[in-house]
């Protein structure tokens, strides 16, 4: 069903930074959404906004700009995010291309990187695309559906805050640009604005995900509406999101360690209420990627695995998640394209380390 | 040697004379709207009780909530200009973009950016631009605004950028009272920038404060230096006190853990503050509070520097208690306590009457809970133990029991034993615990870095070394100093094993144990 476009002002940015935190999973795109919300409640206040376009209202021959910060969370906290700045790479890579963009859409919806898109649109008034390539957030560039659909992975532009400016013209495909552009970014600071290959508007309806954007916003607003009306926004959450909620209990242990830039771990939850005596347990790199009930796996990448306060329905990082906190773990159906052969190729559980066959805890019987 | 506390809460001055741990007197006597007044009457009545002895104090240690209800009161600040150290980075979100506009409107001073600041790793972001700060001095200078905050990009890590700013504005503006953000916080630029702007927004009630608190002491006929307790539960002199008030922000309930273990002996404990209102919760490290790690918003400010981790739950002595449904707060009568509650001859059942129905306590005239029901009593017992439960549970790091120190006006609602605590302990003198908290206060030394291709070990010795050069330089003798605080905190996408480590070491005041 094509959706007619929308504007979107400073109430619904709010809510897009809301929903966005919970299809993070955990980690989430250029970490908190907080400093990017807030580049867009300015332009809002400055009498901007965003038209929020269906993916099938592009012409096939559109270009769509893709775009994304790369880098440390920590470092955005000091280095705030700033809209001008996420505009560079797409000037750098209209000036490549000699041509400009039609419309710009978001690498992954989960996390800050659900903003950045509504930066770059608000200050330029191209229209933002409900769209993304991930659906939620994944710690790796090629971790997308048009890497998955075997998409041309270049030109790439890059952007540091100084007036350096990277476009790689050619590259061989997305595992590369991940490994050049890390090294790149860990260079100028450990911070960098993207643009990924462009997208015609064909490559955006056949390979995109579709309307994730008003996803997120749904999400957000369900959440907001439940607090106001002092409902349960969990049961909100799972409303909006088709999802399914798994496991209620309290952290009882968690475990971190970083390696190869990643920061590796479990969180071990005791069940309270109607999961009292059951144990579970959430695996993460960056984003939750495994859940297990006792020692059965239940959920698993592609599907969302959301950790969100049992109570408030906020979203809980996977940085953030200790001890005592009383949570819920909830799934969201995972992208269509994800669950495909060559999707969990890149992102199914042995793309984590995890040696078992993808169930979707859609699709398997309830635990 | 003798030391006075003394804690200015909101509706109590306490005060206390102890010597060696033990406390000698202890009085109670209200806050009045002129603090200082309230301070002179403490000293007053603690003569009385303590005699003559009171002359021989080495010390006195003052903890204060006045800054704090002067920014969520919105009275008695000033304007205060911020220098940000940040650009070509940070530009489009300036200093105060997310106060709330009646907060911004008292305490804005002129929004001044410039170029400079460093990298992670310790690189140059940008050359430092000092012709633009010395031209920010000047416009400061030009706008009779005499004070201002100082921020700089990732300035916990490398304090050079603020330190020279500061040089720089103290030639053009010589009168200007300074805050630097590196000397409050933690890493979180905008968190950081707004807790240094809150400071700079205090600097005149806070000279003016602590001037009145020596006089008093003066005035009362002591020769003794005055200090102020911090929200970490240590002491700072006051001449670095007036400089950053906003390090006292949360030194009330924070001096009343840190009393509740040293009057209980349980340095390892969890403690439960039960108001009239409310009940703090906390834990208990060697002593000190385990400090929050994220962000705290204070008068609806974003901030992010060294404070207590509590969580407060809507319970407390003044609860007001429905039976039909069972509702447990979380409003409260509030200081109507002794009008309304039936216990008193009111008309709404509180948790105070639920507790002397209970038989767990004797307030008031328990004759007038004839009509209320024994079931409900039971009920709303056993909802308030859940709370507290609950909120004990969450505030715990790990599942193995730790004792549970009670202390505050509702104690008596904090059942004797509960899941995940070894034992509960009434603590003795509880009522006066925040005073001698502050009585008892020691000086601290914290280092919050990023540290990278170091091992385990070394990295720990080299932020020890670090954190026990800030408490020496603070005033502590170095041969107490001990380590009551370690935090390595991994870090996702940085090359070279980044880990960020905070350490913060504890120890006794140099000053002090010389004049012993």
């Amino acid at each position: 069903m094509v959706t007619e476009a929308r504007l979107l002002g400073e109430a619904e940015m709010d809510a897009l930074a809301l929903g966005a935190w919970i299809l993070g999973t955990g980690g989430g795109g250029g970490g908190d959404p907080y400093y990017k919300l807030w580049n867009v409640k300015l332009l809002c206040r400055e009498g901007r906004s965003v038209r929020l376009i269906d993916p099938e209202t592009l012409a096939d021959d559109a270009l769509v700009a893709i775009v994304s910060t790369m880098g440390a969370p920590l470092v955005a906290q000091e280095r705030l995010p700033d809209c001008h700045h996420a505009l560079r790479p797409v000037r750098a890579m209209e000036a490549h291309l000699g041509r400009r963009f039609d419309a710009v859409m978001s690498m992954e919806i989960g996390g800050g990187n659900g903003l950045q898109p509504m930066m770059v649109a608000a200050l330029t008034g191209y229209p933002a695309v409900d769209a993304d390539g991930m659906g939620r957030a994944y710690p790796e560039l090629q971790m997308t559906s048009f890497a998955v659909a075997g998409l041309p992975a270049g030109p790439f532009a890059l952007s540091d805050i100084r007036d350096n400016d990277v476009v790689i013209t050619n590259v061989v495909d997305t595992d590369w640009v991940e490994r050049i552009a890390r090294r790149i970014t860990t260079e100028v600071g450990s911070t960098a604005a993207i643009c990924m290959a462009p997208r015609t508007g064909a490559e955006v309806k056949r390979h995109g995900i579709p309307h994730t954007t008003s996803q997120a916003l749904r999400l957000g607003q369900a959440v907001q509406h439940a607090r106001r009306e002092h409902r349960d926004p969990i049961a909100a959450i799972l409303e909006a999101g088709d999802g399914r909620k798994l496991f209620t209990g309290k952290v009882v242990d968690v475990e971190r360690r970083t390696s190869e830039g990643f920061l590796r771990g479990r969180a071990r939850i005791e069940g309270l209420a109607a999961d009292a005596g059951r144990e579970f347990t959430v695996l993460f790199q960056n984003e939750f990627f495994l859940g297990r009930l006792g020692e059965r796996p239940v959920v698993m990448t592609p599907d969302l695995i959301c950790v969100v306060d049992a109570v408030s329905g906020d979203g809980i990082g996977t940085e953030a998640i200790r001890y005592g906190q009383r949570i819920s773990v909830l799934a969201l159906p995972g992208p269509e394209v994800f669950r495909s052969a060559a999707g969990l190729a890149v992102v199914g559980p042995r793309a984590f380390g995890v040696d078992l066959d993808y169930v979707s805890v859609f699709e398997a019987t309830a635990p | 040697m003798k030391r006075i506390g003394i804690d200015v809460g909101g509706t109590n001055t306490d005060a206390v004379l102890v010597e060696d741990g033990a406390v000698l007197s202890a009085v109670k006597s209200p806050t009045t709207a002129d603090v200082t007044d309230g301070i002179r009457r403490a000293l007053a009545a603690l003569r009385e009780a303590a005699g003559p002895g009171l002359g021989e104090t080495a010390a006195v240690m003052i903890g204060t909530t006045h800054f704090v209800n002067a920014v969520v009161q919105r009275r008695e600040l000033n304007a205060a200009a911020a220098l940000r150290i940040c650009l070509p980075a940070s530009a489009t979100l300036p200093p105060m973009v997310d106060w709330p506009p009646d907060l911004a409107a008292l305490a804005e001073g002129g929004r001044y950016l410039v170029a400079g600041g460093i990298e992670y790793d310790g690189r140059a972001l940008a050359p430092l631009d000092e012709r633009a700060i010395a031209e920010a001095g000047r416009a400061m200078r030009a706008a009779g605004v005499g004070a201002a905050a100082v921020t700089s990009v990732f300035s916990p890590l490398d304090t050079g950028c603020e330190t020279r700013a500061a040089e720089i504005l103290r030639d053009v503006h010589p009168d200007l009272h300074l805050t630097l953000s590196s000397r409050l916080g933690r890493i979180g630029l905008l968190e950081r920038e707004n807790a240094a702007l809150l400071n700079a927004s205090l600097m005149s009630l806070s000279h003016r404060t602590i001037a009145a608190f020596e006089a008093a002491i003066a005035d009362s006929g002591l020769d003794a230096p005055l200090f102020i307790t911090q929200n970490d539960g240590t002491i700072v002199d006051a001449a670095t006190a007036r400089d950053q008030p906003v390090m006292s922000f949360a030194s009330g309930p924070t001096n009343s853990m840190r009393g509740a273990a040293l009057l209980a002996g349980v340095p390892d404990a969890m403690v439960v503050d039960v108001g009239g209102t409310s009940s703090d919760v906390g834990c208990l490290q060697a002593g000190y509070p385990r400090e929050a790690n994220n962000v705290v918003t204070i008068g609806g400010v974003r901030t992010l520097f060294r404070m207590p981790d509590l969580l407060s739950i809507g319970l407390g002595g003044g609860t007001r208690v429905a039976t039909d449904p069972l509702v447990v707060g979380p409003d409260s009568v509030g200081h109507r306590l002794r009008e309304d509650a039936l216990v008193f001859g009111g008309g709404q059942l509180t948790m105070t009457d639920v507790a002397v129905a209970a038989g767990r306590a004797e307030i008031g005239d328990a004759a007038r809970l004839a009509d209320v029901d024994a079931t409900d009593v039971a009920a709303a017992l056993a909802r308030a133990h859940a709370m507290l439960f609950e909120a004990v549970d969450r505030m715990k790091t790990d599942a193995a029991p730790l004792p549970l120190l009670a202390v505050g006006g509702g104690a008596m609602l904090v059942p004797d034993t509960l899941p995940g605590v070894s034992e509960v302990v009434r603590v003795p003198h509880h009522a006066v615990a925040n005073a001698v908290g502050a009585a008892m206060s020691q000086i601290s030394g914290e280092v919050d870095r990023i540290f990278r291709g170091l091992s385990h070990e070394d990295r720990l010795a080299e932020a020890e070394r670090q954190a026990r050069a800030r408490a020496i330089d603070a005033g502590a003798d170095p041969d107490s100093l001990s380590v009551v605080d370690v935090e390595n905190l991994p870090l996702a996408y940085l090359p070279g094993n980044a880990v960020r480590t905070r350490l913060r070491v504890v120890g006794d005041v140099a000053a002090l144990t010389a004049r012993r």
